[in-house]
């Protein structure tokens, strides 16, 4: 059996509250034991020496769009794990936008198959919440959460009909499954791309009023509140959703939110002359939003950061800025843009970690994102400090699309291990 | 539902709907039908008690279960019998409905049968009539013959009603079968359960007296009779459920989910089946077990009842060939 030891490492564990120098062993595909000094028990091991490095459990990156199947020229299930490896994810979890959606256990089943041949960072999926993707008809939520649907959620665009989304939570409840939904009305959403505000009316854009999150959000909050159902609210970045979430988890609702880390670390002014790389969906959002996102984050309203990984080939992004397509990709900077909350001081280590692991495995109901032995050995060796520049000819994943090139971080992933297997490391 | 005493423990002018009854008029229903199912099975069975009554089936939604059995019962009480089919969407709201009340008035019918796609709409024509009313189906609210019907079923299986565990399973949320034996179950004693997704099930259904099951191996756990309520073809795709697979899959009847209920409990069904929908063929068919076709027989006995009830005797009092519940028919003209 593949034993691995790692000697005297920082030790983050937010679901067990450790935060300590020591040793762990991998034994096979499980962590066998976490400690200060295991070097007696497992002599035969292969030893790697962390002095210096963070051991954490590995990223669960719970909101990440596979262009496969239907897009494979802008990333595929390959691509997108080396990608996700090199950005120390070792389990993501895939929107239902493809071509065919996942709206039928099939697909559910495709993916599955991809990821066991691919064996890079693990892969689950959620499935659409209405077939096709077109806010109508409900999808066979109970057969295909038992062949592994880990939520219900029409992806980039919101359930629009209140009566279909009150059925949706409804029926998602009667089985106790999660469903999510991009916070977003799409009538007031229609009127634009950018944020309304100052910027768009400079570079006299079409915009959307921030209000309409929170109009979504509040909306379904209601519904929540008649049906019981587990709802999450992806890629929060207005203070007033914010708001509307936290007086929602005060009641007791059951409602969870995740945000992305442009919506922390960019406002509205990365658009800048027409970058279409900073053309989001929600759009990026004013200097008083994020910091609400920040604020969010820090006083735990917000439970998840998601990378929230779009990819776009040139082609979808090369355009005028109102036929430029929406989103970036993200598995290869959620850590290390994730960190500039910790070295800013808004979060410490062991609250960013919890936000990127157990939070989300939680809410997904996946058992993962903890140093516990027993647990599977998805690993993330990473120097928090390392000051370097990104670049985005360097990213693995098959589209480029970000507005972070040469932005300067500190941090980088060093090793990412999935079941003891170890599926990216740093060249020193 | 208000009115003079007319025959025996009934109280009322028409049957509208289960809820506001006593036990002792749905005993009263029950038993004289219980004989009528007798009479049913006899070579003769033509009776004289509504000799130169006349009936008319009045349905403003399609319907033949029901009006068959209406037909058949209004004859063979030797009453005439007219059916009368109006299409809803030749008709309109409100005070075409009472037009049509004021028409049928003039006939001077003595009972009319009323079945219409909106709840409250029987209700309204009653007010309008001199003649008794008998719901047969007001949109999503009472279908009391029904409800009459399978509760004499049970009382002929089991020997009782109360005492026993009743499980109302599928669309109850537009389901007037299951708002009617909701009520008589609770009238008489049952204790009632409702299994169902959540999209089809109406809000607060716990307050009109069942326990909330949202698996059908929860909801049958221990149950001595197990009804199945008929899913409309145009729930069933996407709006309500996601799709026929699926609703089988979860909330149709077949043996596998029935073993949670108890060894001898009893299959119902108050028709047209979706075979493979909400119930399996082998359940369904099951001679032991389904109750579906005694259901049928039964429905025609309750509905003679239910006519004779609700037909005031003539006076004097008549002598011979009557119904079960006064001895003898109207003597000969």
């Amino acid at each position: 059996m593949n034993r691995l030891l790692f000697r005297q490492a920082r030790l983050l564990d937010p679901e067990g509250g450790l935060d300590r120098c020591g040793d762990l062993l991998v034994e096979g595909e499980r962590i066998a034991a976490v400690g200060g000094d295991l070097s007696a028990t497992a002599r035969d091991a292969e030893v790697v020496d962390a002095v210096g490095l963070c051991l954490a459990p590995g990223l669960v990156d719970m909101r990440v769009q596979l262009r496969e199947p239907g897009a494979e020229h802008m990333e595929s299930i390959e691509t997108a794990g080396e990608a996700a490896a090199a950005g120390g994810v070792t389990t993501m979890v895939a929107l239902p936008n493809t071509e065919p959606p996942v709206d039928d256990i099939s697909v559910v089943e495709f993916l599955a198959r991809r990821a066991r041949e691919v064996r890079l960072t693990k892969i689950h999926t959620y499935a659409a919440a209405t077939k096709g993707l077109k806010g109508r008809d409900l999808t066979e939520m109970g057969l295909l959460a038992a062949n592994g649907a880990l939520g219900f959620t029409d992806g980039v665009q919101a359930v629009a009909d209140a009566l279909v989304m009150r059925r949706v939570l409804g029926y998602a409840r009667t089985f106790d499954l999660l469903v999510l939904q991009h916070p977003e009305e799409p009538s007031l959403a229609r009127a634009g791309e950018v944020n309304e505000g100052e910027i768009a009316t400079r570079l006299g854009l079409p915009a959307i009023t921030p209000m309409a999150e929170v109009i979504m959000i509040e909306r379904d909050l209601r519904l929540v509140e008649i049906t019981g159902a587990r709802y999450h609210v992806a890629h929060v970045s207005t203070g007033a959703g914010i708001e509307a979430i936290r007086g929602a988890k005060a009641q007791g609702l059951p409602v969870t939110c995740d945000t992305a880390p442009p919506y922390f670390v960019l406002n509205e002014t990365a658009i800048g002359d027409y970058r279409t790389f900073a053309k989001l969906s929600p759009p990026l959002r004013s200097e008083w939003d994020r910091r609400a996102v920040v604020e969010g984050l820090r006083d735990g309203t917000i439970d998840a950061i998601a990378s929230d990984h779009a990819p776009w080939d040139q082609d979808s992004k090369r355009l005028p800025f109102s036929s430029a397509a929406y989103g970036i990709v993200g598995l290869e900077t959620l850590l290390p843009l994730s960190l500039e909350l910790y070295h800013n001081g808004h979060l410490g280590l062991l609250e960013l970690i919890r936000r990127l692991t157990c939070n989300p495995a939680r809410i997904v109901g996946l058992p993962v994102g903890r140093l516990a032995a027993g647990a599977p050995a998805d690993l993330l060796v990473f120097d928090p400090d390392v000051p370097r520049q990104i670049s985005t000819d360097e990213f693995r994943s098959k589209s480029k699309n970000a507005p972070f090139d040469g932005r300067p971080v500190h941090g980088r992933v060093r090793r990412t291990i999935v079941d003891g297997r170890t599926i990216f490391r740093a060249e020193a | 539902m208000q009115g003079t005493a007319r025959n025996g423990a009934f109280r009322h002018r028409h049957l509208l709907g289960i809820e506001g009854l006593s036990p002792e008029e749905i005993n009263h229903f029950l038993d004289l039908a219980d004989g009528y199912v007798e009479l049913n099975r006899q070579a003769e069975k033509k009776r004289t008690l509504l000799r130169g009554r006349t009936i008319i089936n009045c349905f403003f939604e399609n319907s033949t279960r029901t009006r068959t059995s209406f037909e058949v019962a209004g004859k063979r009480l030797g009453g005439d019998v007219i059916n009368m089919a109006v299409s809803a969407s030749s008709m309109h709201k409100g005070e075409t409905l009472i037009d049509t009340a004021m028409t049928l008035n003039a006939m001077h019918p003595d009972v009319l049968i009323v079945r219409h796609p909106e709840s409250g709409a029987v209700q309204l024509l009653s007010e309008k009539l001199d003649c008794a009313v008998i719901n047969a189906g007001d949109g999503g609210h009472e279908h009391p013959t029904q409800a009459l019907l399978d509760a004499l079923t049970i009382r002929r299986r089991k020997g009782r009603l109360s005492g026993l565990t009743v499980a109302i399973c599928g669309d109850i949320l537009h389901s007037r079968v299951a708002r009617s034996n909701i009520a008589l179950m609770n009238i008489m004693g049952a204790r009632v359960r409702a299994v169902a997704p959540r999209t089809l099930l109406p809000a607060e259904i716990d307050r009109l007296g069942v326990e909330v099951f949202h698996n059908m191996t929860d909801g049958l756990a221990d149950v001595d009779i197990v009804m199945m309520l008929r899913l409309q073809s145009e729930r069933m795709h996407g709006a309500f459920i996601p799709s026929t697979r699926e609703y089988f899959h979860f909330f149709g009847l077949d043996y596998d989910k029935l073993r949670a209920a108890k060894p001898d409990a009893l299959i119902m069904h108050p028709g047209p089946m979706n075979r493979g929908v909400e119930i399996g063929t082998e359940v369904a068919d099951d001679i032991d077990r389904s109750l579906i076709r005694a259901q049928v027989e039964t429905g025609v006995a309750v509905r003679m009842a239910c006519l004779e009830i609700l037909t005031p005797p003539p006076f004097p009092p008549p002598q011979n060939g009557g119904g079960l519940g006064r001895g003898h028919g109207p003597p000969l003209p």
